[in-house]
């Protein structure tokens, strides 16, 4: 390895755990426990009423957009008539669009982790990598393809896509944190490849049942590229998982 | 009709009250409300934080003023909490970053074409020119970094093309001076406009600062720093655009005036029949608040306000997109420069010494801005919408 960045699991000064103080720590817990009376005024349960209250008031993250384009508004037209909402689909549709789309991009800040501080036996290569970037890259430009077939435009953001983006912004913080090492970056891209997995499952079912089968087939494809990211990304951590921590045990002084 | 500062007396600070559930209402939707709504949210929250920030210096120079202006501190406090915490959380930084640009830019050029005075109207464009040019950079960081498209947020009211480039708009601090205007003979105009910019710069400035440490690649975390050294500059400039002749007192009540100005041009123009509400609850408290300050006006100064403050206020902003006269802007002088209190022609006027030394030492080991943007071109959806390759060049030698 190149190695600046080092992974963290080697011992250190780690000064979070209250064990770390072992004067200020026991006084931290004596002063809790006897300078925080219990507040009597206050009453219980009011923590979780507030709460609830909060998440009871009307609000909306936002909707899908109306279908764009003439072909496309005949076409939402039929399918609503028929009893199916299609904005259901082009919401999923524009999700996975999004997705991998800030998927090739994780897969560029990999390959910069991977320039600064190489790589390990039987770990990623660049070959590997660009590989993944691209059949992401795929995907989402066929993505593109399926929802303007739909009328709809593919530079909107959807609300599912919003959803999605939103519980994947540690893995985008992650990727790029200058600290963190190539092993600790493919922690974030193998929860982003489970969610992807998932996702696509869910999205080959939909198109089904909407009747989109040619959607499900170029789906399918997808789903068993994805698979294989998976199964290569958790290759990569489990041969570096297991060599560092055998050599961690080659290197600890002996007992 | 225009609002008459004098009969239209708001609501008496006794009368203004807030509960915690007023002060965090529901937040926009990012995806489905107007850019100009969070265009106006986020300058709002800009003049309240200038208004809080003067007058607790104002506290701390005057004392007989110390009671009074706690007073209104607290006011104008809620009233920005209630505006800013309409920003939703699904906005991530950078994405309010983009917005703040807009902001910048829209507003900018909005004051810039109202201006009366050909001085001052000429300042906000060359501003203008270093906003806009942000904007692209940012976004530029965005589609890169994140897989986002900055338009999600500008909603095609904005350009996203290159200005004054950034990494030249580095100046020695003596060239961030202007000429300020004349308290005496300055249209009331000039004064809100100036005191309107120098409150979006300085918030801009300062957000940056706040979350440019939580940006998380280095490229990112040295963009903000250079973005945010160009904001503090920009506050440099619009401040000293202000009469520092004008008695503390005249400033307060600038300062409550483009208050209520900007919080006229917001109901005016809002398109969320809820925030309208909002809009116009702010309005109403802070002319009360406008009219505390002229009583106070009058006991300590012997004066009356009518000397300084116009008997309606002067017509609103319209907040509408301004991409026409940017492009003209742009297109005829994104090659000026400052030097000393004035903006010129390189050509004929060369810069001073002291900013390329400057510049040339900040720059020395690369420019952030210009990295980002490498090869850079917005378009709907982002630049992979043409299957850009990776990029990091591998070839043998590149990258040791």
């Amino acid at each position: 390895m190149k190695g600046k960045n080092e992974d963290s699991s080697k011992l250190g000064m780690n000064r979070t755990g209250i064990k770390a103080s072992p004067i200020d720590g026991p006084r931290m817990i004596e002063g809790a426990e006897r300078l925080t009376p219990l507040d009597t005024s206050n009453e219980p349960g009011s923590y979780v009423r507030m709460t609830v209250r909060g998440a009871s008031l009307e609000g909306s993250m936002g909707t899908v957009p109306p279908a764009t384009t003439p072909k496309g508004m005949a076409k939402t037209a039929i399918k609503m008539l028929r009893g199916l909402d299609p904005s259901v689909l082009i919401d999923k549709l524009g999700a996975r669009l999004a997705f991998e789309r800030a998927g090739v991009r994780l897969y560029d800040a990999a390959l910069v982790k991977l320039a600064a501080h190489g790589s390990w036996e039987g770990g990623p290569d660049v070959a590997g990598l660009k590989h993944i970037r691209a059949e992401e890259l795929e995907h989402f430009h066929m993505l593109c393809e399926c929802v303007e077939s739909l009328g709809a435009d593919p530079t909107a953001v959807t609300p599912a896509a919003n959803v999605e983006a939103m519980a994947s912004e540690g893995i985008v913080k992650l990727l790029n944190d200058p600290r963190s090492s190539l092993s600790q970056a493919l922690e974030g891209l193998m929860i982003a490849e489970l969610a992807d997995n998932a996702c696509w499952e869910n999205l080959i079912q939909l198109a089904r049942s909407m009747g989109q089968d040619d959607f499900a087939v170029r789906f399918e494809e997808a789903l068993r590229q994805e698979n294989e990211h998976l199964a290569m990304v958790r290759g990569w951590m489990e041969r570096r998982m297991v060599d560092a921590a055998h050599l961690e045990l080659e290197e600890a002084p002996p007992s | 009709m225009a609002l008459d500062l004098f009969k239209e007396r708001g609501i008496r600070l006794d009368r203004q009250q807030f509960d915690w559930q007023d002060l965090s209402p529901m937040p926009i939707s990012k995806l489905d409300d107007d850019a100009f709504t969070r265009v106006r949210i986020i300058l709002m929250n800009g003049i309240e934080q200038q208004r809080g920030r003067f007058l607790h210096h104002l506290a701390q120079m005057y004392g007989p003023l110390r009671i009074p202006l706690a007073q209104v501190r607290r006011l104008s406090h809620h009233q920005q909490t209630m505006v800013n915490w309409l920003l939703p959380p699904d906005q991530t930084p950078l994405e309010t970053t983009i917005a703040y640009e807009q902001v910048a830019i829209e507003v900018t050029a909005m004051i810039a074409l109202a201006e009366p005075d050909p001085y001052h109207a000429q300042i906000h464009r060359f501003g203008l020119l270093e906003d806009f040019d942000h904007m692209y950079r940012f976004s530029a960081l965005m589609d890169r970094m994140e897989g986002k498209d900055s338009n999600n947020i500008l909603q095609s009211y904005t350009d996203v093309i290159p200005g004054r480039p950034t990494a030249v708009e580095h100046r020695a601090p003596v060239d961030d001076l202007r000429r300020p205007y004349d308290r005496l003979t300055a249209d009331v105009l000039t004064k809100i406009h100036d005191l309107t910019l120098v409150s979006g710069e300085y918030q801009t400035r300062d957000f940056y600062m706040t979350i440019g440490p939580m940006a998380p690649s280095m490229l990112a975390r040295l963009l903000y720093a250079e973005i945010a050294s160009i904001e503090e500059q920009h506050v440099t400039q619009y401040e000293s655009l202000l009469d520092p002749m004008e008695t503390p007192l005249e400033k307060w009540l600038m300062q409550e005036l483009t208050t209520v100005y900007n919080y006229a041009s917001c109901v005016k123009t809002e398109s969320n029949p809820r925030i309208r509400e909002i809009w116009q609850t702010c309005l109403d408290r802070t002319l009360g608040q406008f009219h505390f300050a002229m009583a106070i006006f009058r006991q300590l100064e012997k004066r009356d306000p009518v000397d300084l403050i116009p008997e309606t206020l002067p017509e609103t902003f319209s907040y509408t997109a301004s991409r026409d006269f940017i492009r003209e802007v742009l297109k005829d002088e994104v090659q000026l420069r400052a030097v000393g209190e004035e903006i010129v022609d390189p050509a004929k006027v060369p810069e001073s010494e002291a900013t390329e030394r400057y510049r040339e030492l900040l720059n020395r080991r690369g420019s952030p801005s210009t990295a980002v943007a490498d090869g850079w071109q917005w378009q709907p959806g982002g630049e992979l919408m043409n299957g850009t390759e990776a990029l990091m060049d591998f070839s043998p030698g590149r990258l040791q």
